[in-house]
């Protein structure tokens, strides 16, 4: 692995400057709102200087190698190391996880859900930040393990502190799935450790070590290292049949939390596949792949089917995260270049898009008091502006050409029709992932009817004359000083939300225009990566 | 008759003494003889001088052992190696001492406020460290005995320290009978293994278990009877009876005491008989220390689940958290000195974070007075600096990085794994299993303090004395230092439990 070691301290300084202002904030008084939310506000906008100037010091040309690389010491008795460097794989994640955090707060401004608190709340996300920037800039296991455990405490607050009435139990299955997952693949790490390191007490936890030695293990224990790690990635993607905890969460969780979860958390599971799993262990990846693939394509069934027995507006959203992630792990499980640079493409579109899309949740929630599907109607009457972003979401996410969401699930299925051949480590079947190729595209089709139906029956007709203002319709709760309150929530996107929203927007037209924008970052580090199938 | 005694007499060279090796434990007697003599000459009013005069004793002591430690990393050794100073004694007298003066920090409120015998309770106090300190370097049956009763019989009164409560004395009782009992389970067991081998001295029972090639049956029941002693002692499952009762009756401080120090005395003994005196004895005491920590781990953990208490909730959570620092020792002699570096971190790391989660408890039932789990309601909301120190003591126990149970967890799954096999392996998957588990009755008191109201909506502050305070800071920042830089000052790097793994 090439490595690059100019300005090493850029990639710290990201990771670590949002802990700095965990730090100033614990000495603000709890009292002191405007205060807490302009120090979180100003770090999360300083951490995303430090990201864009790494943007612009990357050296594109060399976006396979780990760039800003270093590499020291950290626990020596168990050779573990601090290891980070950013190569194209890593770059679009980390850069989306700044851009997530700091549109988050700015949402937050103004939108700080019960119980109040905004120190607590805009503490924990600048924690949330840390875990999940560490994550994708680590570059050795422990280090990875470490971080990637980070952001389970900050979310499980983040839900049953300030989530919906069911918080407490959604909260508490979020973690314990979570737990139990990272407890099987900490001992997938420590077992290929062991069985990777030399007798003469080399060997060490560094990614560069594994990817050397990984693949001379013996392909029967690499299978159950495998399958550790599997639980462990599967867990947070969240893959069929490991997928329960999600819609809860993301229903239960506050729309701050919702959006990180499905921009940035979910991701986390795929880049560890992407990351670790396969290329250390591709002797096991090719035997997994047909079974990861299966599973993908029933989550993407599953999924769709689900959201279309939904009268939750959020929980649909969730479960088409379900499907959503199904599309990146068909990708992952093709082991071709094409597919993996698709999942990678496919889990920023997904995080743009399904963030958005919470976000809209979340604004309508605040303004209806519910999310009912069938209570909902009109919204393009009522609130036009929100509408039409609804409904600009709802296309990026069932993949219409011209949108990010599109370059996503498009080249997933088309990997399936070639999987990889590999001359060392066994072919996979293309008879199967064609198959799965051709079930994974009846799944766009069930895509795009649950969301045009979900937009439909909220964003068309008339608006339910509940909430409207001065209709004095036979509906519940009728008194004109309620209807009042109503009129002044039914206002359209306010500026907070438009500050919050309008680069994500634009991100989505962007990607979609010009996927190339971030093809040609990540391919020659996927293609790097994959070179152990090739050699 | 006197003429013989004379001859003896004549023969008898005083043994060398290495004093500045011994300091520690010099210290200690001298400081205990100290406090009693103070206690008896200031007046009622005056008593809490005994708390920080024991707290002095015990950083006193310290210091020589800290002196020791930079000076070399030569073995002392004394009375023919029946009284070893090397780097593994070293480090876990320091983690005695340490506790010792945190509980002295917990103490000093609890035992003025309650009006209870100040003076007699440091007086116990330090001489069960000095039992813990000679524990950390008997190498001889003998003096592991003694130092063993020395160090719990002051346990038992302390145990029972508030008189006046029935729950106070059943804990003291049920403690004292479960423990003189064990006592004599292992001096049984010690008995035979003297009687098999000839010798007292560890290392020669070692060399002699399996002169013959084979393990004589006499030999055997000594091993198991030795290791069932010291399980009584760290409350493995099926001897931890005694625990969950003692530790809710006692007065908080001594049940962090026990839960902390007295369990790690255990271990240090149970570590010392199997890697010096057992080391070839594997075929016996492996399968016996599986099954007593996959047992430990899953039926404590299955128990905390059900508690109400927080007091008993921690008792099954320490129950549970020895059987995973048992879960190298299954392994020992596959796994070497990996097992034993896992073994003295997970105690050290298990010190600081359970001393603070009490220190915290004790803080909140200054208020409260309650031990309920629920009582802990609100506690964000009116003290979130409580509540979010409790909160990391507790995703340390649960091991979530970057605290520092995290670590001690890392090092017990590296452990088994890197002894592998199936017993390894299937150990590794069952401690997988209870750590999910685990988290999943701290999550229950996480979510007391972060998401329900305060139980009877009192929500006045909590005012945290300073020596409270001062026990907070000191495990609070261990906890954290220990996550993040567990590598810091090489304490985890401990090779040398002298004369271990002679084979």
């Amino acid at each position: 692995m090439n490595t690059l070691s100019d300005q090493n301290w850029l990639l710290s300084l990201g990771v670590f400057l949002p802990m700095a202002g965990v730090l100033v904030m614990l000495f603000i008084p709890k009292s002191d709102e405007v205060m807490v939310k302009g120090v979180a506000l100003a770090t999360a906008a300083a951490t995303l200087l430090v990201g864009i100037y790494t943007l612009t010091q990357f050296d594109y040309g060399n976006s396979a190698s780990q760039q800003f690389f270093t590499s020291t010491d950290w626990i020596k008795p168990i050779r573990a190391t601090y290891t980070v460097g950013l190569d194209g794989i890593s770059l679009p994640l980390y850069i989306l996880s700044m851009v997530i955090t700091l549109l988050v707060m700015i949402y937050s401004w103004n939108h700080v859900p019960d119980p109040g608190n905004p120190k607590a709340f805009f503490m924990l996300m600048l924690v949330l930040q840390t875990g999940m920037a560490g994550t994708f800039v680590a570059q050795d296991l422990i280090l990875f393990f470490v971080f990637f455990e980070v952001v389970l405490l900050p979310m499980y607050f983040m839900i049953g502190v300030w989530g919906g009435a069911e918080r407490q139990y959604a909260s508490l299955k979020f973690f314990l799935y979570t737990m139990f997952g990272s407890a099987l693949m900490l001992v997938a790490f420590i077992a290929l450790f062991i069985v990777t390191k030399g007798n003469e007490g080399d060997g060490n936890f560094t990614f560069a070590w594994f990817a050397e030695h990984g693949p001379g293990v013996s392909r029967n224990t690499a299978i159950w290292i495998f399958a550790g790690m599997f639980v462990g990635f599967a867990v947070k993607v969240p893959m069929f049949p490991f997928h329960t905890w999600l819609p809860d969460a993301h229903t239960q969780a506050p729309t701050q939390g919702s959006v990180i979860l499905a921009a940035i958390l979910l991701k986390l599971g795929t880049y560890g596949f992407v990351r670790i799993a396969i290329p250390f262990l591709p002797q096991a990846a090719t035997k997994w792949a047909p079974f990861i693939g299966a599973l993908a394509v029933i989550g993407i069934i599953y999924g769709a089917l689900g959201c279309l027995a939904q009268t939750d507006m959020k929980r649909l959203i969730a479960f088409s995260s379900v499907a959503h992630m199904g599309f990146v792990m068909l990708g992952i499980s093709t082991l071709t270049p094409l597919g993996i640079n698709a999942a990678l493409f496919g889990m920023v579109a997904h995080g743009l898009i399904t963030g958005m899309l919470f976000f809209v949740a979340g604004s309508v929630k605040e303004r209806y008091h519910t999310l009912e599907i069938g209570r909902l109607s009109g919204m393009l009457i009522q609130m036009p502006k929100m509408g039409w972003i609804l409904g600009f979401c709802a296309m990026a996410s069932l993949g219409l050409p011209g949108l990010a969401g599109f370059w996503g699930e498009f080249p997933a299925i088309l990997s399936a029709y070639n999987p990889l051949q590999s001359a060392e480590f066994g072919n996979l079947s293309p008879e199967f992932f064609r198959v799965l190729m051709v079930i994974a595209a009846v799944g766009t089709v069930l895509a795009a009817g649950y969301l045009l139906w979900l937009y439909q029956r909220t964003a068309f007709g008339e608006p339910n004359p509940e909430f409207v203002s001065g209709s004095h319709g036979d509906h519940h709760g009728d008194n004109d000083e309620m209807h009042d309150e109503m009129h002044d929530e039914m206002h359209d996107v306010g500026i907070f939300e438009w500050i919050a929203w309008t680069p994500l927007l634009i991100a989505i037209v962007v990607l979609g225009v010009y996927p190339q924008l971030m093809f040609k970052v990540m391919d020659p580090a996927v293609t790097n990566l994959l070179e152990v199938f090739n050699r | 008759m006197i003429a013989t005694v004379l001859a003896a007499v004549s023969d008898f060279s005083a043994p060398t003494l290495d004093y500045h090796a011994l300091a520690p434990e010099i210290v200690l007697a001298v400081g205990l003889c100290a406090v009693l003599l103070v206690d008896l000459f200031v007046s009622e009013g005056k008593r809490w001088i005994t708390a920080s005069l024991s707290g002095f004793v015990l950083l006193g002591a310290l210091l020589p052992v800290v002196t020791v430690g930079v000076t070399g990393d030569d073995v002392r050794s004394m009375f023919d190696g029946r009284y070893v100073i090397d780097n593994f004694s070293l480090v876990l007298k320091a983690l005695f001492l340490v506790s010792a003066y945190v509980v002295v920090l917990l103490s000093t409120n609890e035992i003025e406020e309650g009006g209870y015998y100040q003076g007699e309770y440091y007086v116990m106090l330090l001489s069960s460290v000095l039992g813990m300190v000679m524990m950390c370097s008997s190498r001889d049956l003998v003096s592991v005995f003694v130092a063993f009763e020395f160090l719990s019989i002051p346990t038992y009164m302390m145990a029972a320290w508030r008189k006046r409560d029935r729950k106070s004395n059943e804990a003291g009782v049920k403690y004292f009978l479960l423990g003189v009992f064990a006592s004599a389970v292992m001096l049984y067991g010690m008995s035979l293994l003297y009687g098999a081998t000839g010798s007292t001295l560890l290392t020669d029972i070692g060399a002699q278990v399996t002169a013959s090639g084979t393990l004589a049956g006499v030999e055997v029941l000594g091993v198991v009877f030795v290791i069932v002693g010291f399980a009584f002692k760290v409350s493995a499952v099926p001897f931890h009876s005694w625990a969950p009762d003692t530790y809710e009756g006692a007065p908080l401080p001594v049940t962090a005491f026990l839960s902390v120090a007295s369990k790690a005395a255990g271990f240090v003994a149970l570590m010392a008989m199997l890697y010096l005196a057992f080391p070839l004895a594997s075929d016996v005491y492996q399968p016996l220390m599986w099954v007593l920590a996959a047992l430990s781990m899953t039926v404590g953990n299955l128990l905390a689940l059900r508690q109400t208490n927080i007091v008993r909730m921690l008792a099954y959570s320490s129950i549970s958290q020895g059987g995973f620092i048992l879960m190298p020792l299954a392994v020992a002699s596959e796994a070497g000195t990996t097992g034993m570096r896992a073994v003295i971190v997970y105690l050290i790391i298990y010190a600081a974070t359970n001393l603070g989660a009490f220190a915290v408890i004790i803080a909140v039932s200054r208020k409260t007075r309650s031990g309920e789990i629920s009582s802990l309601g609100g506690l964000f909301g009116y003290a979130p600096g409580l509540a979010v120190l409790m909160t990391v003591f507790l995703a340390s126990l649960a091991g979530i990085p970057p605290l520092g149970g995290w670590y001690a967890k890392f090092g017990a799954f590296n452990a088994v794994v890197e002894a592998g096999g199936g017993w390894g392996y299937s150990l590794a998957v069952i401690a997988a299993i209870n750590a999910v588990i685990a988290a999943a009755y701290y999550m229950t008191v996480m979510r007391e303090m972060w998401m329900k109201p305060a139980p009877d909506g009192d929500v006045t502050t909590i005012r945290v004395p300073a020596s409270l305070q001062a026990a907070l800071a000191i495990t609070g920042i261990a906890t954290l230092a220990f996550g993040v830089l567990p590598g810091f000052s090489g304490y985890g790097n401990i090779t040398d439990l002298a004369g271990a793994f002679v084979r």
